[in-house]
């Protein structure tokens, strides 16, 4: 008695969809105001030669206690055998498209092909490069392309060892923007995971890796 | 003995008691008020150190703003936009209406994935709707997964703040309840440890649990991008490693452009954590062959919003990006924290929000939790007029009174009433004054202050003094002075 | 200049010298003071607690009395506020065109009174004279409203005799808010007690500020706690001379 009551008020079923856009658009109709352009008023450009933008996001990094080297492009693969021995990473995960030229001889590298996550999660390290920097910010772009791999190459290894040529580096985040494609995933960097959730007392090192080094590659 | 902690506090507007009854409990939290300040001053330093050092600061405010009103006064394009995007690249989109059609997809969707427990990254639209408690009731057991949460969900606590969830708590409270829950007892309160500890206990998790629900903070038409926005890394495990992911988002975050987000990721993490940026921020959309989940769905939620969208002056709430920094630069909220408001949003944003998301039915209380001083406007990011919506909302309170025979007795409106009708026009307004001299003359001498007064001004008197009213108003002594 | 002073009901009746402050300063300066006695209240009292209808009345009334003065002078930033932010939507919300025009054509005609002496009259130096320790207090209306910015400063530096103490937490609400004080009596007491500390550090003999309103507030919690301190406001301490003792 009760449900045929309540469908002789209710009438024909109305989708949540429908209902919802019906709303919208009641309530649009009386109170959305008139419509403005968006005022875009704030710094697009940057402000900064190469060099300074390239010596600011070092800094920013630094800040983060991010390591950096500024090396030339044929130094890369010697550099990164250094920096991994001497942190004792033998067992190196690189994504698929990882330049070979990148990869010294004498090291463990794991190509991903679609490995476990009990694997990813006992490897020493990951070593990618970056779709952009930016520079106001200390922030590493991926876009997850062939040299830099699927985002869980990035997440669950405890150290990340990331190529970024200088010519990849911009100074705002507008920049980012208009160099980033709409259509690809994106993972911003900007220092290792944090939180303030005790006592407001900034613990590095929550979730992601702790520890990146960074090749700042130079012609 | 602390009530407060007794009683984990109601954060539900339809039973929580109002607001003075609520801030007269947790102003006598010394530690709670210890903790808000501190934590509100030190991001609100941050914050402004970076605002001065941002030159274009008021126009990515004006642009923000400006992002925001579009997107809500074409809400259903761009909401159909993002749909079709977002179906398009292999996810799923679902509309709820109000909070019980929510947790229903959600559930059907756990069901058919034979989900039993889930993983969880904060988010203040599925404590609105209630999911965890919904889940629960249904044998489905969410972990929550952001450090602050996972203290209030061992603790048996609610959240006290929108960035900053577990702010009232001090590293000893937050000891005991790790040792006990995750059985550490030699854990200790050093907060490098807890943190270790949390990252133990919930890293089993991640790598175990396949399915996860979480929330976004913006949604985009044009891409059909879901937008997360996060400091401690388990946004970024939720959203890669398990192999169902559910976000549950408020038709208000929708933004039209890829691009509005050059805007909002500079404006947000300032705002929000007194940074250039956050550490991680990711922007997907659907689903990534070989790489994250395989089964993506998104849940559109209504829930009151459509109603907040009807009205002129309080539609401007939605523009809100959750950054927090109202509530940090609120002196009311920084006496109080965030549990006296008695709703999932505290502050000024939730003295706004709540009541509208209710029809004006609950939380009548909030707008009134305010000295409208304006700090909050002031370094709101999106430039939500708030003062001016809380100041509209209380006529809407005191409109629906109206309707209302018990209006007849109530004291304030008695005594706004007379003084509209003295303020009306020049004599009865001398009048009064006179009046009110000449009663005063009854029961004061000279110059003394008041210390006690009935009624309603005895709330004044309870703390402060009041100085008598003087022996000759300013419009007599001009008179005098021009007979003179 | 011919300036009509609006008073405002709360400093007509709880705080005349406030007024005659005012007028004192003006006349000093050479100026002429005009006193409409129509005048009652702008409104904000009702307005802000939610009676917008019975505000609007007031408001109509206010922009009639001061339709034709060359300048409108309130020592209130408060109202100030009110009327510049609120007065034109209560106009157009009770679709009144009439009201709305005379708004428009008043609003550029009311200041302030620091923004009256340092804008309108390009003054800084009114020729005070006040051999005291002073703080003071930007009051939320004058500061994020009017944007005030410095101007009260400015006078009070030019003040000869008094020694200028800042303030911690200037900005920081001393939590008045009209009924406010009333409504949620705890949590304004709480937001007193942060501002009567930070004045107390000041070892300020006098605490001072463009708005009755909170200093009223203020002067309640360090009455009833027997300090060494009063309020005053800024009108006051400019109308001080070597000639007239405070």
């Amino acid at each position: 008695m009760v449900a045929a009551a309540r469908a002789i008020v209710n009438g024909p079923r109305i989708s949540s969809r429908e209902r919802v856009l019906e709303r919208i658009s009641k309530a649009n109709s009386r109170a959305a105001g008139l419509p403005e352009s968006i005022p875009r008023g704030y710094d697009r450009g940057s402000t900064q030669s190469a060099e300074e933008t390239v010596a600011l996001f070092e800094s920013r990094l630094q800040d983060y206690d991010a390591r950096v080297f500024r090396i030339r492009r044929d130094a890369i693969a010697a550099k990164a055998a250094e920096i991994l021995q001497a942190g004792h990473r033998q067992r190196v995960v690189v994504p698929d498209g990882l330049p070979k030229a990148w990869r010294a001889d004498g090291l463990a590298w794991i190509p991903d092909g679609e490995l476990s996550i009990d694997v990813l999660n006992a490897v020493d390290g990951v070593m990618t490069g970056a779709r952009l920097g930016v520079a106001v910010s200390g922030s590493i772009v991926l876009q997850h392309g062939p040299a830099e791999g699927r985002r869980v190459l990035t997440l669950l290894p405890d150290y990340h060892l990331c190529v970024i040529e200088a010519a990849q580096v911009v100074e705002t985040l507008p920049e980012a923007f208009a160099r980033l494609d709409p259509a690809r995933p994106v993972t911003f960097f900007s220092g290792p995971s944090a939180t303030a959730d005790i006592e407001m007392t900034r613990i590095k090192g929550v979730h992601g890796p702790r520890f990146l080094d960074v090749l700042l590659v130079e012609d | 003995m602390n009530l407060v902690q007794l009683n984990p506090p109601s954060l539900d507007p339809k039973t929580a008691p109002p607001f003075p009854a609520a801030a007269k409990i947790d102003l006598r939290d010394t530690q709670l008020r210890r903790n808000v300040a501190r934590a509100t001053d030190t991001i609100q330093r941050k914050r402004a150190a970076l605002v001065e050092e941002k030159k274009d600061w008021q126009a990515l405010r004006d642009a923000g703003a400006a992002i925001r009103r579009e997107a809500l006064r074409n809400l259903d394009g761009y909401l159909l936009q993002f749909e079709e995007r977002f179906q398009a690249a292999g996810g799923t989109v679902h509309w709820a209406a109000n909070a019980a059609d929510a947790n229903r997809v959600v559930l059907d969707i756990l069901r058919e994935n034979d989900a039993r427990e889930v993983i969880k990254i904060k988010s203040m639209t599925t404590a609105e709707i209630g999911l965890n408690e919904y889940l629960a009731h249904h044998n489905v057991t969410a972990h929550e997964t952001d450090l602050a949460e996972l203290i209030l969900q061992l603790g048996g606590d609610q959240p006290s703040h929108i960035v900053v969830p577990a702010l009232h708590k001090n590293r000893q409270q937050v000891r005991e309840i790790f040792a006990r829950s995750m059985g550490l007892p030699d854990l200790s309160d050093d907060p490098e440890a807890l943190t270790a500890a949390a990252r133990q206990y919930l890293r089993e998790k991640f790598l175990r649990v396949k399915t996860a629900i979480c929330g976004a903070n913006f949604l985009i038409a044009e891409t059909g991008g879901v937008t997360i926005v996060e400091s401690e890394g388990n946004g970024r495990m939720c959203l890669t490693l398990p192999e169902t992911l559910i976000a549950i988002v408020g038709i208000e975050k929708v933004i039209p452009r890829f691009a509005d987000l050059e805007v909002l990721l500079q404006t947000l993490p300032r705002s929000a954590t007194g940074e250039r940026m956050n550490p991680y921020n990711s922007i997907w959309s659907g689903v990534i062959p070989g790489d994250g989940p395989k089964n993506m769905h998104v849940v559109l939620l209504d829930n009151g919003r459509t109603r907040v969208l009807r009205d002129a002056i309080g539609r401007q709430t939605l523009q809100c990006i959750r950054c927090g920094a109202c509530q940090n630069a609120c002196p009311v909220y920084r006496q109080t924290g965030g549990h006296a408001y008695g709703s999932v949003y505290a502050g000024p944003i939730g003295a706004i929000l709540t009541p509208q998301l209710e029809d004006m039915r609950y939380a009548q209380s909030l707008p009134y939790a305010s000295s409208l001083c304006g700090a909050c406007y002031e370094v709101c990011p999106v430039k939500i007029n708030i003062p001016e919506v809380l100041v509209h909302l209380r006529a809407r309170v005191v409109d629906r009174g109206r309707r209302k025979l018990a209006s007849l007795f109530d004291q304030e409106r008695a005594g706004m009433m007379m003084m509209a009708a003295i303020f009306a026009n020049r004599r009865r307004y001398e009048a009064a004054q006179r009046l009110a001299r000449t009663a005063q003359r009854a029961v004061r001498h000279g110059d003394a202050w008041y210390h006690w007064l009935p009624g309603m001004a005895g709330r004044w008197t309870e703390t402060r003094d009041l100085a008598p009213l003087p022996k000759e108003t300013f419009r007599e002594w001009w008179q005098q002075r021009g007979r003179s | 200049m011919r300036i009509a002073l609006f008073i405002t009901c709360y400093n007509d009746t709880l705080f005349p010298r406030t007024g005659q402050s005012v007028v004192r300063v003006l006349e000093r300066l050479g100026h002429t003071v005009e006193f409409p006695l129509e005048q009652t209240c702008c409104g904000q009292m009702h307005f802000n607690t939610g009676y917008a209808r019975e505000a609007y009345p007031l408001a109509k009334r206010f922009v009639e009395i001061f339709a034709d003065a060359e300048a409108v002078c309130i020592p209130s930033s408060s109202c100030v506020a009110m009327i510049r932010e609120y007065y034109p939507a209560l106009a157009r919300e009770n679709e009144d065109a009439g009201m709305a025009a005379a708004v428009g054509s008043l609003l550029p005609r009311v200041f302030e009174f620091s923004e009256l002496l340092v804008d309108a009259l390009g003054v800084t130096d009114v020729g005070a004279y006040f051999p005291h320790r002073v703080t003071y207090h930007a009051s939320c209306h004058g500061l994020r409203s009017l944007h005030l910015g410095d101007k009260p400063l400015r006078l009070l530096r030019a003040v000869r005799g008094l020694e200028l103490v800042p303030l911690d937490g200037l900005e920081q609400c001393c939590g008045f808010g009209g009924t406010f004080a009333v409504k949620n009596a705890d949590v304004s007491a709480a937001m007193l007690t942060e501002k009567t500390r930070a004045v107390l550090n000041t070892r300020a003999e006098v605490c001072t500020a463009c708005d009755n309103s909170c200093l009223m507030h203020m002067q309640g919690m360090l009455h009833r706690q027997f300090a060494d301190v009063r309020t005053l406001h800024l009108a006051e301490v400019l109308a001080n001379t070597e000639v007239v003792p405070a």
